[in-house]
């Protein structure tokens, strides 16, 4: 039991001052998302089919490589932060929320630098 | 973790059928959740069969009418009877609104009548709301400023920067829009869901106001703003027709301005 007052306990433990830099991060990366997506998908489509050295030989193009880095970058930060709002909206406790939200970033940095990787190995290392 | 089912003790069963006058020409039945923390009993349905050509034309007449002809046990909040006091707030029909300024003849079928969704209930048609009551007087609600007003007149502002409130003072606080956002039931003792947001704006769009940026400080929260995930029910259901969302999102605008 709490006898804290109403007031108390929705002012808690103050705001945390932070919020606006995940928000708009977001919204950033929607917007780069649209014509990056749109690309990927165009190009999966004129690709279908295509063998192995055909897809190696369109990665090792500097344009579709950059644009295919600029696409890990954005989609996986853009995953993150949207999977660590719903962890927030659905898991209400602490301990939980803080290893899921941990969890999703770590796996965010480790799959977006492994797909970086591919690309940078089949376009210059290739 | 967010509550999918329904806690045992909130399950609802079903009440007593209190049946229409004998003579009644137009009859509409009433399906009101009622709800007595001293019998220890889970909540109930009641029916209540009112004769139309015998009543007002709005909700809360009915409901009136039925707790003072058929059941005074029924409790329910209600005051001004014109839209102004918003203590009638309750879900009818499925959507939050005030008993006293919806039609009857706009709803099809039986009028169910239930309390704001995901409060805790006090009795029958009353929520409690000492939290949305307590996060309002968190955003301090009141004119803030260092210059001292002029010792022989108000503090002035121009058409233009009255015009900015509107839409915002109109607000009478009945939380149908906080009651009825989702984020506000997940997270209702964190977020501060829109009414409070929409009265928080109503200050910061205040152009006699020199506190903006210590308002916009205790608000940038990820919960107590950013929960808003623009879902709209806020927007929706508020039976003044102001905007709720627009509210917030103005606010996550200056966040953003001021960066």
């Amino acid at each position: 039991m709490s006898l804290r007052t109403p007031l108390g306990r929705v002012r808690g433990l103050g705001s945390a001052k932070e919020g606006t830099a995940h928000w708009w991060a977001q919204r950033l990366t929607a917007v780069a998302l649209v014509p990056l997506v749109l690309w990927f998908a165009v190009s999966l489509i004129v690709l279908t089919g295509a063998d192995h050295a055909t897809v190696a030989a369109w990665l090792r193009d500097p344009v579709a490589a950059v644009l295919m880095l600029l696409l890990i970058l954005a989609g996986f930060h853009h995953a993150q932060l949207g999977v660590q709002v719903v962890i927030e909206d659905y898991v209400h406790s602490e301990g939980l929320k803080l290893t899921l939200v941990t969890a999703v970033r770590f796996a965010a940095v480790a799959l977006g630098i492994g797909a970086a990787f591919s690309v940078l190995k089949i376009a210059i290392g290739g | 973790m967010a509550e999918l089912r329904l806690p045992a003790n909130s399950k609802i069963r079903k009440g007593t059928d209190h049946p229409p006058p004998e003579d009644a020409k137009r009859p509409r039945t009433f399906k009101v959740y009622r709800w007595d923390p001293d019998s220890g009993e889970t909540p109930r349905i009641d029916s209540y069969t009112v004769d139309l050509d015998d009543c007002g034309p709005m909700v809360l007449d009915a409901v009136i009418k039925i707790k003072n002809e058929v059941d005074s046990t029924l409790t329910f909040r209600r005051s001004c009877r014109e839209g102004v006091c918003g203590s009638c707030a309750m879900n009818i029909d499925g959507t939050n609104t005030l008993a006293c300024t919806r039609f009857i003849s706009d709803i099809k079928g039986d009028v169910k009548v239930y309390p704001l969704p995901h409060m805790k209930v006090v009795k029958d048609l009353v929520p409690d709301l000492t939290d949305a009551y307590a996060q309002y007087a968190s955003i301090e609600p009141w004119l803030k400023t260092e210059t001292p007003a002029p010792p022989d007149a108000e503090r002035l502002q121009s058409p233009e920067e009255r015009e900015k409130l509107d839409g915002l003072w109109e607000c009478i606080l009945c939380f149908c829009c906080t009651t009825s956002c989702p984020s506000y039931w997940w997270n209702g003792d964190r977020y501060l869901g829109p009414a409070a947001l929409l009265q928080a704006y109503r200050w910061i769009a205040d152009s006699r106001d020199e506190h903006t940026g210590e308002r916009l400080d205790a608000l940038e929260d990820p919960f107590r703003l950013y929960r808003c995930h623009t879902i709209m029910n806020c927007t929706k259901t508020c039976p003044k027709d102001l905007n709720p969302a627009r509210a917030i999102g103005e606010i996550k605008q200056r966040m953003v301005a001021r960066r």
